[in-house]
């Protein structure tokens, strides 16, 4: 059961300088954009825009929300390159409308939503996240979205359905990325149907009260807060319920090394390095690292009786 | 009439030019220190720092171990005079990069290292090659060669081989997905090997 705590940071709080210069340099790209491109370019391309009419959602008590440049400009998205600052200078182009996001499978109305039908299926809402890498770095992010279960209730999934599949986009034109064979690509994801319908479990279409750049997976992506961050597919395309574990991406490629739940644990070393602590991205000193990623309370009855050790 | 580069610099001139390499040097650890103190070195600077040092450690060590090859390969002998000084400034950089491990990433909590070193393979052989190197960054200087013999000091210094292998395989495991900068360290490495194999086999058949 969620625990519904008042929030003790007010948006207003979190946006001001942050936002106020992010704000800035969105409009520095913009014209800079408008100066290199068409027009037609500039409206085709995915550049933050204000979202308005969300509400402060969070339930939770959230730590200090990382700087809005260190959020854009250190991202794992192999898709638009390998460094963590490619993503920023490659992404930029993303074409993210129109957009749709095919969602079928093991369901009673499978149908396709256009972005729009999506901003406008539930009340969006202002999530502030820890978001905790395999790395063992970590953010904390005010991610602007809605239940992924708002969705998934839409399309009536069927008693069958055990397992909910993300795909993302994968286009070799605007991906430079995908040139690499790093990963099976499409890059692919999966939870448990319950861990979806989780109310934690968000599709965001935005931060810092603004759409998502592409870097952070523009124009819609999946947050997990108590899993690792590669479990939030970034520009989701396709959404499947199905009835069997389905493959995802890391845990084909190294399954000793990501497994399908990857809830962050502390006592689960990554073969390679140790989970027990993590960088806060902005700050000096380490900090200890929490089983769920401090979000135990609400989701650990999802794993009742599981060995974590083994289901890792 | 030899071409300048291939004769060897007088001693004034070689003076310079150590100079010049030794303040080149320190260029890296000048453009970290600015950019850690501008914030410059993007949202994770620590990492960036530790990588970085990690990185031009392994730069130096294969600079310092290019001097032969290039010598085999063109005759050109005079560089190996400054291969000390490279030996040193990568001893120096790999210094730099387990200190940024034991302050900046472990906050000197010696139980956490101790079981890191025994348990990650690829902080086991990036610590097994820095224990290595120190040995031969104590007997750099000219009196340690004498007091321990020409064969013995140059016994002794074979190890950077080894060095150098443990360094890119630390490198190799360190890495999430991506293999190419270890892969350019390793195909380097590699070649120099290589060189300075083809050359014994050429000098001594029946040795081999």
């Amino acid at each position: 059961m969620l625990i519904q705590r008042p929030q003790d940071i007010a948006p207003s709080e979190i946006t001001t300088e942050a936002l106020y210069h992010g704000r800035r340099s969105f409009i520095q790209r913009a014209g800079s954009l408008a100066l290199l491109g068409s027009s037609g370019l500039l409206a085709d391309t995915a550049l933050a825009a204000p979202l308005t009419g969300f509400r402060p959602g969070a339930p939770l008590p959230a730590d200090k929300p990382t700087r809005l440049k260190d959020i854009t400009s250190y991202n794992n998205y192999y898709e638009f390159g390998l460094d963590k600052d490619e993503p920023a200078r490659t992404a930029g182009a993303l074409k993210t409308r129109p957009w749709t996001v095919t969602v079928e499978g093991l369901c009673n109305k499978p149908r396709s939503f256009a972005l729009d039908d999506l901003l406008k299926l539930a009340p969006l809402e202002e999530r502030i996240y820890r978001m905790r890498c395999v790395e063992g770095w970590s953010m904390v992010i005010p991610w602007v979205g809605f239940p992924l279960s708002s969705l998934l209730k839409l399309v009536e999934p069927q008693g069958s359905a055990k397992f909910v599949a993300f795909s993302t986009l994968a286009d070799r034109a605007q991906m430079p990325g995908l040139q690499r064979p790093v990963l099976n690509w499409p890059y692919t994801e999966g939870l448990r149907l319950d861990e979806a319908l989780h109310p934690l479990t968000i599709l965001a279409v935005g931060l810092y009260g603004e759409t998502l750049l592409p870097q952070n997976g523009a124009p819609i992506r999946l947050v997990v807060p108590w899993k690792y961050g590669f479990k939030g597919a970034k520009s989701i395309v396709r959404i499947r319920l199905i009835e069997a574990m389905p493959a995802t991406a890391w845990n084909t490629a190294a399954p000793q090394e990501y497994g399908f739940y990857s809830n962050v644990n502390p006592d689960v070393d990554h073969p390679r390095w140790s989970q027990a602590t993590e960088r806060r991205i902005g700050e000096f000193s380490k900090r200890k690292t929490l089983p769920f990623n401090g979000y135990a309370e609400q989701v650990a009855a999802l794993y009742t009786g599981m060995d974590l050790k083994k289901h890792f | 009439m030899l071409p300048p580069w291939l004769t060897a610099p007088g001693r004034r001139a070689l003076v310079g030019l150590k100079i010049v390499v030794f303040l080149a040097a320190l260029g890296p650890l000048a453009w970290l220190g600015a950019g850690f103190v501008t914030d410059q070195l993007g949202a994770n600077p620590i990492e960036a720092l530790t990588h970085s040092t990690g990185e031009w450690a392994l730069r130096f060590l294969l600079l310092s171990l290019a001097l032969t090859p290039l010598r085999l390969l063109s005759g050109l002998g005079w560089p190996l005079r400054l291969r000390r000084m490279l030996g040193l400034y990568a001893f120096f950089y790999a210094a730099l990069h387990l200190a940024c491990y034991l302050w900046l990433d472990q906050f000197f909590d010696w139980p956490a290292i101790g079981r890191d070193i025994l348990k990650r393979p690829f902080i086991t052989v990036g610590f097994a090659a820095f224990v290595l190197l120190l040995p031969l960054a104590a007997t750099s200087f000219k009196a340690a060669i004498q007091a321990l013999g020409g064969r013995r000091w140059q016994a002794l210094h074979r190890s950077v081989y080894a060095i150098a292998l443990l360094s890119v395989i630390h490198f190799w495991w360190l890495v999430k997905r991506d293999i190419r900068e270890p892969l350019i360290y390793a195909a380097i490495l590699a070649a120099l090997l290589a060189i300075r194999f083809a050359s014994r086999l050429k000098a001594a058949p029946s040795r081999l």
